[in-house]
């Protein structure tokens, strides 16, 4: 099936920038011009420059080698979050709107318990269980995450379930598995699509969030919630060291939120 | 840092508010008060464990506070100055109070009998003067004529009796002070006199008397909590929980009346906000700033250096792999080079260190042992060879994360092991987390922290690393040691001063050669004052002393 498009402007100014930020974080995987953890005390918060294109550091390291690295690490842990929330929000909500029933019932008010938290408080909880780094971050964001996809699934599921088609095909015979992700989850895509971009926006900040806190990247590694925490205290002396962070979120967030405005 | 680049920033600060708000939206007001509450955490003292209580309460009313005293700020009044304080006092009463931070305040309200100098010598307060016997089991104090309390009652030996009772658990309890389970009786035979009675003599036993702990406190005032009395050069006129405590002049004083008339405390728990405090005139003097902070400063402020008297080190688990191994903690040292790590982290500021001793100590510091490992990546590399690691290992770098100057000397420290294939992963975990895990459970491989000490007698740093001692957190373990610290102890028992201080040194230099730890430093500390005011002085315990302070 095939559908005409409409590229609205915003939506081609959301692909280059999305496709901007996509390609550097390419880049950081492959190469960096500095290694990101090198130091070297003659450049300490150096300005921008030639050589350092986003300045250096209090310890002197390449800040848009670091960005570069950052920006990987928080897009990593965003698509993971993003990647365990839909993934098991879409099957919580796709058994519980086409069954309905207790199942319905149990695990909608487990849903209600989990989306009654703040994402990042519940994260908090689960990090000082089960310690920080970047897998426990994923872990529990992707928890937090569950909710809200599963919500938004479970309503696509309970509006398709009374279809005719869905009837037609129960009727038939096709086993339920084969019904629900065969026949009605595909008729849900655009709108999971487009909350998943919403979702994405979400992640890469509260990722931003936890790293600032201190319990997601660990150091000497860096992501850009971590850089913009450590750059806070040389604001006024070093103000490219949270510029460029800063910066970076704001166009990851707001390059997606553009393309995600499209699927409305 | 240049003018063009401050320019540049206050420009450009908007727009990173905006952009941290965009991108923290609703966390960045949970973050603890960091480096300048450093090391009230991190007294990790042997003498009693409370005093490791932390700071990392977060201040929830700490942005409604910035803006109170700003209005009715009168810096220019010639009898009054605003200290910034990093945490509110946890307790008003001297024998309860935990943290170092509360203590270092309470100095200037209480005394004990004697009290420490900013020398580090002891000198009579509420004691005039004092005698032992020759056994160093019977200690005569002769209370000083005429002080008073601050509600102008006199110190009588009652007062003296009770306080020292309650501290040493002989009024019922558990004694508050552990080392003072020692006491066996406090009597007082006259007017005057005091004579405390120890179970074993003690060398440490002044030291620990003259803690605000042990200070003297009127035996009729039931609540000190909220009606705190002493003997100290200020008294106590107000408090608002986690905001501030208003201090005033007692000038019933018996000693040197304090030069400043009024001081406000003011709570600033979120240390991103010392800045413009002090920028904005809200606070006249914070302790223990970051170097960071200090060059943010303008020209209004002096900022004194001076040392935080701890012992900053990789702190090694000697008992797990592969840090049982000498050879491979000695190869560690050599590849640590302690002024690179002090010139990115400080400025170039701070103490190198070589042993768990730091050079308020005086005579029981040795300074050579700074040296015994000079950055030497080969022979680091030959002695991993020679422990079977010539490949390198990995572990795990424990780094509590509310101190930014840990973890930054962390992050230099994993980069210099690399050159000799040694990866340090760091992982930072929270304050309590330390304390329970690490300190507690030594559950780790490495971590770095500073230790420092409540009193300054050698056996405060040094008794920790006996085989069995409670606090051994790093699990060391060396006949050598213990035999060397016994002596130390049967020396003291006699009194011979000048041998226990030639075991103690023993000690230390047992601990720099089998390179218990990987010695780093003892960190600089710098206090930010208002031009104006002088008097500042640093003293080598954790003390504020405020009566020094004055007003050009």
């Amino acid at each position: 099936m095939k559908r005409k498009r409409r590229y609205t402007p915003n939506f081609k100014i959301g692909l280059v920038i999305t496709g901007a930020m996509l390609l550097l974080i390419l880049i950081g995987f492959i190469h960096t011009p500095y290694d990101i953890t090198k130091m070297d005390s003659a450049a300490k918060l150096a300005a921008p420059s030639l050589k350092h294109l986003m300045g250096c550091d209090n310890f002197g390291r390449d800040i848009f080698s670091r960005v570069l690295k950052g920006m990987g690490n928080t897009f990593v842990i965003a698509a993971a979050t993003v990647s365990i929330g839909t993934v098991c929000g879409a099957i919580v909500g796709a058994f519980t709107g086409y069954f309905g029933g207790w199942l319905d019932e149990v695990l909608m008010r487990i849903n209600d318990v989990v989306f009654a938290f703040p994402s990042i408080l519940l994260a908090l909880v689960f990090v000082s269980l089960f310690g920080t780094g970047k897998y426990n971050v994923i872990g529990a964001l992707g928890i937090a995450f569950i909710p809200s996809f599963a919500r938004i699934v479970r309503g696509e599921f309970i509006k398709y379930r009374e279809m005719d088609y869905v009837e037609s095909a129960r009727l038939a015979g096709v086993p339920e598995l084969r019904i629900i992700f065969v026949h009605i989850l595909p008729n849900a895509m655009p709108v999971l699509l487009s909350s998943i971009m919403i979702g994405f926006n979400n992640a890469v900040l509260a990722e931003a969030g936890m790293s600032y806190l201190g319990i997601g990247v660990q150091p000497p590694s860096a992501s850009l919630g971590s850089m913009l925490s450590e750059s806070q205290t040389y604001l006024f002396s070093a103000p490219w060291y949270a510029l460029f962070p800063g910066l970076m979120i704001i166009l990851m967030v707001l390059g997606l939120s553009l393309l995600a405005d499209r699927g409305r | 840092m240049t003018k063009r680049g401050q320019k540049f920033g206050k420009v450009l600060f908007a727009s990173m508010l905006l952009t941290l708000t965009v991108a923290l939206g609703g966390c960045a007001g949970d973050k603890t008060a960091g480096d300048s509450t450093q090391i009230a955490d991190t007294s990790a003292t042997n003498s009693s464990e409370a005093n490791t209580a932390t700071n990392t309460e977060t201040n929830a009313s700490s942005e409604e506070m910035n803006e109170t005293d700003e209005a009715n700020e009168t810096t220019d009044d010639a009898s009054h100055i605003t200290i910034g304080i990093p945490q509110d006092l946890d307790s008003l009463v001297p024998s309860l109070s935990q943290g170092a931070g509360t203590q270092e305040i309470l100095y200037n309200i209480y005394e004990g009998l004697y009290k420490p100098d900013s020398e580090g010598n002891l000198v009579p307060a509420v004691a005039s003067d004092y005698t032992m016997s020759e056994d160093g089991l019977v200690y005569t104090f002769t209370l000083r004529d005429g002080i008073q309390f601050h509600n102008g009652n006199p110190v009588t030996v009652a007062d003296v009796k009770y306080s020292i009772e309650t501290c040493a658990g002989l009024n019922g309890g558990e004694p508050v002070i552990s080392a003072f389970s020692n006491i066996v009786s406090v009597e007082t035979p006259d007017d005057n006199t005091v004579i405390i009675t120890l179970k074993e003599s003690s060398s440490p036993f002044m030291a620990i008397l003259s803690t605000v702990e042990a200070a003297i406190v009127p035996a009729d005032v039931s609540d000190l909590q909220t009606n705190p009395i002493g003997t100290g050069p200020y008294k106590f006129v107000s408090r608002s929980l986690q905001e501030n405590v208003v201090l005033e002049r007692f000038d019933g004083y018996w000693g040197e009346p304090a030069h400043i008339k009024d001081i406000t405390l003011k709570v600033l728990a979120d240390s991103d906000s010392i800045v413009m405090n002090l920028e904005g005139g809200a606070v006249d003097l914070v302790a223990r700033v970051s170097t960071a902070q200090a060059a943010e400063l303008g020209d209004d402020f002096e900022v004194l250096e001076g040392t935080m008297n701890l012992v900053q080190a990789v702190y090694l688990n000697n008992a797990v792999a592969p840090f049982d191994n000498e050879k491979v903690r000695q190869a560690l040292c050599y590849a640590v080079n302690k002024q690179e790590i002090l010139d990115f982290v400080s400025e170039g500021k701070g103490t190198p260190v070589g042993s768990s001793m730091f050079p308020a100590f005086g005579k029981y510091y040795v300074e050579e042992l700074n040296d015994l490992y000079t950055t030497d990546i080969e022979k680091a590399k030959a002695l991993l060879t020679e422990a079977g690691y010539s490949d390198g290992f990995s572990f795990t770098m424990k780094v509590p994360s509310n101190y930014q100057q840990h973890v930054d000397t962390a992050q230099v420290v994993a980069e210099q092991l690399k050159q000799i294939g040694v990866t340090a992963n760091i992982e930072l975990i929270e304050w309590e987390t330390w304390l329970s895990d690490v300190y507690q459970g030594r559950d780790f491989e490495a971590t770095l922290v500073g230790v420092d000490a409540s009193t300054l007698t050698a056996g405060a740093m040094l008794s920790r690393f006996r085989s069995d001692a409670h606090n051994n957190f790093v699990n060391y373990n060396n006949q050598e040691y213990d035999a060397a610290y016994k002596e130390a102890l049967a020396a003291e028992a006699v009194m011979d001063d000048d041998k226990a201080t030639e075991a103690y040194k023993k000690c230390e230099t047992i601990l720099a050669e089998t390179a218990a730890n990987v010695y780093i430093q003892d960190m600089c500390e710098l206090v930010a004052v208002r031009k104006g005011y002088t008097g500042y002085t640093f003293y080598p315990l954790y003390i504020q002393d405020f009566s020094k302070l004055d007003v050009q």
